[in-house]
């Protein structure tokens, strides 16, 4: 691995704000089922696309989801987002679970987490202009003074860096580029001062230097607005920019997590290895060559294998155990959760 | 919206939509003349009329104008009256409380083809004594002509067409042509004719009046029908009607049609089967049966045609269009967004999902609307017109009825069928104009 000094600086700022923080959100054994049905009638089964999540994340903390492309990762920000309805499990926010709002209530708590969708070019109504994309959120909670919401469309774009701010006031996203629409969806997303931010694949889709721009950025809206981010991927190269944890994200479920610099040194889960030795630094020389590692296909959602759903792929398989049970969560060092039979430790089963 | 604006300006470069606007604009324009110079109530008056409205008019004459296209020349319409000042009225006071009048009428008879007729309305007021009259036409070549005396009451028709004793002076079969022909070779003469009639009262405060009137081959610029009613009125306001029910209904039925495919793609679920099932089934119902249906055992109202076609236009080959563009805009991104920052069902279909729609809208909306202006004059032809407006389609009716085609009285028909044809095609190729600039812009986006 090659940190460049700015990433180390990064990394031993995000170690310093960890202390002991209050809990923003907290996610117990979420799954989030889609229904399988052929010809709109017979249910065929499920795509268990999230299937028992659990996590925490504390107030101000920024945390990534890195997993292959269809392991659930969108699917678990839409739950966390409101948008999907879990199918079992429980979300908790600011101490109170989402199935016990109100409707006035959840619509209060969509207006606390700001979404930052991944496609930027599909993000963006096309029959509406920068001014009237931003004026939305804020119609909708209640900013009903019209100067007042221009001045929060003003500095929001300023705080994004879509300045001049009348020059894009009035353009349709088809006039703008891939990084300035991206700019635009920050600035939705950002528009209500949210308390947490969801960042689906932030910079999928983006050259290499706008990549780095727009995360610059993200990293510092987060240390001035003290946000919480989820900041999904299936790029490990660019979690490090400003992650404090890395939650790893396997067939619908999270096979480890741990403190971004640990994962990243350690990793303790074969998977997460296989991705790592998969990756290359978006920084090195060797950023374009792509290796096809782990090998094997992603499991079925639908049918996921018995026992660890790596099973078929992993080397350190051990068999019997790995094809038959599947591994519950080990902290072979506090902080650092796995979910592999290797770590299997005498007092848990 | 910008875009729009931007779309609209683009129309500039279609000749035929600019053309198509223009005719647009025009018929609006007397549309507006019409309801203004004829109020609605007096419109219907006129329509609804009868000889008491009409009688100054001939019957079944093509517009003046044919004058111009023709080499022979029909004798024109024309009205004049003492109450008015059309006419010279001079009185003299006479012996014994009489009063005598002279009322004259000099007018030029430049013509190849001799009226329908002329006829004097007489009025006067008096106790016991009737007034007399007395009625001479001096010629061009200075002959003049008893034409007949006789005592007036109150109310007195005098028609020249059928005097059987100014038949029997003239020695001819028919009044008319011998007034205006040289006695000698029978020819049409032509010049300047006087109308001059002298009247007497017997009483003081006694008073007479006289409207003159000719019938002529062709009258003012639309002719006139069966009921001497001049066909300018319902061409006039057959206008208003056509747009009014041609924009009401496409705007209706586009703009219904888009908000129930929206609110049914958005619930999904029983509202939208429901939708789809009605739709199936409106699809093999014939329409224009319905229609006459309604319009033979319900009304045939404006109002209630305008309703059942609305109605039955909803549930078409059109909202399962939209509703196949609804369900893919219904999963795209910018709706999910809006979904997270809290937007509610309504103002997702309302602002973002028909937004969407606008573009192919307008073309849409705008190609509909010859389609509902020929079906309210079909309507209108087979019978079932609004019982009481003046419209296009009824002119054609009563043309039909009455044979204008098998008798020659093409005017009558061709009128209104030359204006239902410049609307349709003027909404016709403004619509395929905006299709052409707004659905490149669909595919686009
Ligand atoms: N609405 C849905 N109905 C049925 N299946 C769905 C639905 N949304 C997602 N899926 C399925 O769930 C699985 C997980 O999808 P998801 O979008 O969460 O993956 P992802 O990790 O975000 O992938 P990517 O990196 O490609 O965005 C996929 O197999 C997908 O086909
Ligand atoms: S549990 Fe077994 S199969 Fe799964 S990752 Fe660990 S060693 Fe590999
Ligand atoms: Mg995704």
């Amino acid at each position: 691995m090659i940190h460049t000094t700015e990433i180390k600086e990064a990394m031993k700022m995000s170690s310093k704000i960890q202390g002991q923080r209050e809990t923003l959100l907290s996610v117990h054994d979420l799954h989030v089922w889609y229904e399988l049905r052929r010809f709109g009638f017979s249910r065929m089964g499920y795509v268990k696309a999230v299937d028992g999540v659990s996590f925490e994340m504390a107030q101000g903390e920024s945390v990534a989801v890195v997993g292959e492309s269809g392991c659930g990762k969108s699917s678990l920000m839409k739950t966390i987002l409101g948008i999907n309805i879990p199918t079992r499990g429980e979300l908790i926010f600011e101490g109170r679970s989402l199935v016990d709002l109100t409707d006035e209530e959840l619509r209060n708590y969509r207006f606390e987490i700001g979404y930052v969708q991944q496609d930027p070019y599909a993000a963006l109504p096309p029959f509406m202009n920068v001014q009237q994309i931003l004026e939305e959120p804020l119609i909708i909670s209640g900013v009903k003074d019209r100067e007042k919401r221009l001045e929060r469309i003003r500095r929001t774009m300023t705080e994004v860096k879509l300045h001049p701010v009348e020059d894009f006031l009035h353009k349709f996203p088809h006039m703008l580029s891939g990084g300035q629409r991206r700019r635009v969806v920050i600035a939705r997303a950002m528009i209500l001062e949210p308390k947490m931010l969801v960042a689906d694949e932030p910079v999928s889709m983006l050259d290499a230097s706008v990549r780095v721009e727009i995360l610059k950025l993200l990293r510092a809206l987060q240390e001035k607005h003290r946000l919480s981010v989820i900041y999904i991927t299936h790029d490990l190269s660019t979690v490090k920019y400003f992650s404090e944890r890395i939650f790893v994200m396997y067939a619908g479920s999270l096979v480890e997590k741990a403190e971004t610099r640990r994962l990243l040194d350690i990793p303790l889960h074969p998977y997460t290895a296989a991705l790592l030795a998969a990756t290359s630094d978006p920084d090195a020389e060797n950023s374009i060559t792509y290796k096809e590692v782990p090998p094997g296909e992603p499991p079925s959602l639908v049918n996921p294998p018995k026992g660890c759903r790596f099973h078929p792929r992993c080397a350190r398989a051990i068999a019997g155990l790995c094809d038959e049970k599947e591994p519950v969560d080990f902290e072979p060092e506090p902080g650092h959760f796995v979910a592999c039979w290797l770590y299997k430790t005498e007092n848990s089963t | 919206m910008n875009n729009l604006k931007a779309s609209f300006q683009k129309l500039l470069m279609y000749p035929s939509a600019m053309m198509g606007i223009a005719a647009i604009l025009a018929l609006v324009v007397v549309s507006i003349y019409a309801m203004i110079t004829i109020p609605y109530p007096e419109a219907i008056r006129l329509w609804r009329g009868g000889e008491d409205v009409w009688y100054r008019n001939p019957k079944f004459a093509p517009p003046a104008w044919i004058n111009l296209f023709s080499s022979k020349k029909y004798s024109e319409s024309f009205a004049v009256g003492t109450a008015d000042g059309g006419m010279t009225k001079t009185a003299a006071p006479g012996k014994n409380d009489s009063t005598n009048y002279e009322m004259v009428h000099e007018f030029d008879f430049n013509y190849d083809v001799y009226p329908q007729d002329m006829i004097l309305y007489f009025t006067s007021t008096f106790k016991k004594k009737q007034p007399f009259a007395s009625i001479e036409l001096v010629t061009p070549d200075d002959r003049t002509i008893r034409i007949a005396n006789f005592v007036i009451g109150n109310k007195f028709t005098y028609r020249f067409s059928q005097d059987e004793k100014l038949r029997a002076k003239l020695r001819a079969d028919e009044n008319i042509p011998a007034l205006f022909s040289d006695p000698e070779t029978g020819n049409v003469l032509k010049g300047t004719y006087r109308l001059i009639i002298t009247g007497t009262t017997f009483e003081p405060g006694s008073d007479m009046d006289v409207e003159f009137v000719s019938h002529g081959q062709v009258f003012g610029l639309a002719g006139t029908d069966h009921a001497r009613r001049d066909l300018t009125l319902p061409l006039l306001w057959g206008a208003p009607v056509a747009l009014a029910f041609g924009l009401m209904v496409a705007i209706g039925t586009t703009v219904l049609t888009m908000v129930i495919a929206a609110v049914g793609t958005w619930y999904s679920g029983w509202l939208d089967e429901l939708i789809q099932r009605i739709t199936e089934v409106n699809l093999v119902l014939p329409f224009f049966a319905l229609l006459i249906m309604i319009g033979t055992f319900y009304s045939r109202s404006i109002w209630v045609i305008l309703t059942a076609t609305i109605l039955l236009s909803i549930f078409t080959g059109a909202i399962l269009g939209y509703r196949a563009i609804f369900l893919q805009v219904k999963e795209s991104m910018y709706i999910e967004a809006a979904k997270a920052y809290g937007a509610s069902n309504r103002r997702i279909i309302f602002v973002y999902l028909i937004p969407r729609m606008i573009p192919l809208l307008i073309p849409s909306l705008v190609q509909a609307v010859p389609a509902f202006v020929f079906l309210e004059a079909s309507l209108a032809v087979i019978g079932l017109g609004d019982p009481i407006l003046p419209t296009w389609g009824k002119i054609i009716q009563d043309a039909q009825s009455n044979g204008a085609l098998f008798k020659g009285y093409y005017y009558w028909v061709l009128e209104p069928a030359a204006l239902l044809m410049v609307t349709g095609l003027a909404f016709a190729v403004l619509g395929f104009a905006l299709d052409r600039i707004f659905n490149p812009r669909l595919r686009e986006v």
